[in-house]
């Protein structure tokens, strides 16, 4: 890329040549993403965390790596280069959220409210 | 270095939100493709929300815990992530024109997502064996197809990158194969992401 890269928008997973800091993004990026996979792995699998706890930390951790690869693999930044990126990501991060939650909100109520169902129905 | 160069240009050229004028084709591109992504995702948040819905609801079938294998998953965890650091790498090498570099990280994130894919397709034949199959349960239907749905777009990314190793080899890295190259390694990193959020959700908390 060249002097003036700097007065644009920046997209995501654009590489910038100024230094060898993107072999090392990646490879830090690397480091962070296996550390937190093995950390969700240990405490799904083991009882390092408090039982009800553990879909807390599970979900934490999975927000951790998903933001490890935003930044360091994407490359997304907090600069005003980057604020359509970020817009468009927060955009698409509320309509899971809402699509997700909603749902998951909207079927529990109706289980709640179902009526007690005889067992031997034909499935 | 952003904020110096806000401090030293006047108001109409500061970096970001258009200020510099038109935007080069690379980052209209990227971002056109990353637009796409993020609706990928909303598709993909739809089947999320049915298996989240759906997972309890085994019909008297084999649950989770049962047909899932860690160790399995944390090898095609290992691939994917590893696959796609060579991918990162392997924009890089293309960005700097150093083609026979390219070549052979591109090589790597083939045969690791080969690699995956084959594990992942093994699995599935063996539930279907083991009639854990997706017609089984609602809780197998909505596995099948979160599950699936990643696989395909990891096949379709694999065929996408042997063309664009074959667009390299006979275009060279020109500046149009460098966007396509771009927008490539842009799917290839959603698709981990998308995965982080499939063994969160599936594996880690359907095999406790």
């Amino acid at each position: 890329m060249d002097g003036d890269d700097r007065l644009y928008d920046r997209a995501p997973g654009v590489e910038h040549l100024e230094s060898t800091a993107n072999v090392l993004s990646y490879t830090v990026g690397l480091g962070f993403a296996i550390l937190l996979t093995i950390a969700s792995f240990v405490v799904s699998q083991t009882n390092f965390l408090w039982g009800p706890g553990v879909p807390v930390g599970l979900i934490v951790l999975a927000f951790a790596q998903i933001g490890v690869h935003l930044v360091f693999f994407l490359h997304l930044g907090s600069g005003p280069d980057n604020t359509n990126n970020i817009l468009a990501l927060a955009f698409g991060l509320m309509v899971v959220f809402l699509v997700i939650t909603g749902s998951v909100w909207i079927i529990a109520n109706l289980n709640a409210n179902m009526m007690p169902m005889p067992v031997h129905l034909p499935r | 270095m952003t904020i110096a160069t806000v401090d030293a240009v006047p108001t109409e050229l500061v970096p970001g939100r258009g200020g510099g004028g038109p935007a080069p084709t690379r980052t209209v591109v990227a971002y056109g493709f990353w637009i796409f992504i993020l609706s990928d995702i909303t598709m993909f948040s739809g089947l999320f929300a049915a298996y989240a819905v759906l997972s309890s609801r085994t019909a008297g079938g084999p649950t989770g815990n049962e047909v899932f294998n860690l160790r399995h998953v944390f090898i095609e965890t290992a691939c994917l992530l590893v696959s796609s650091y060579t991918c990162g790498l392997g924009a890089l090498s293309a960005e700097r024109r150093q083609r026979d570099r390219f070549l052979v990280f591109a090589a790597c994130t083939f045969v690791l997502g080969a690699a995956f894919l084959f594990i992942e397709i093994s699995e599935f034949a063996g539930m279907v064996r083991a009639d854990a199959g997706p017609g089984r349960s609602a809780f197998l239907s909505a596995f099948f197809a979160l599950v699936g749905m990643h696989g395909a777009h990891v096949t379709s990314g694999l065929v996408w990158l042997a063309y664009m190793v074959a667009q390299v080899v006979v275009k060279g890295l020109r500046p149009h194969v460098l966007r396509r190259l771009l927008c490539f390694s842009l799917f290839w990193h959603a698709l981990d992401i998308i995965w982080i959020g499939v063994i969160t959700l599936v594996y880690l908390m359907g095999a406790r």
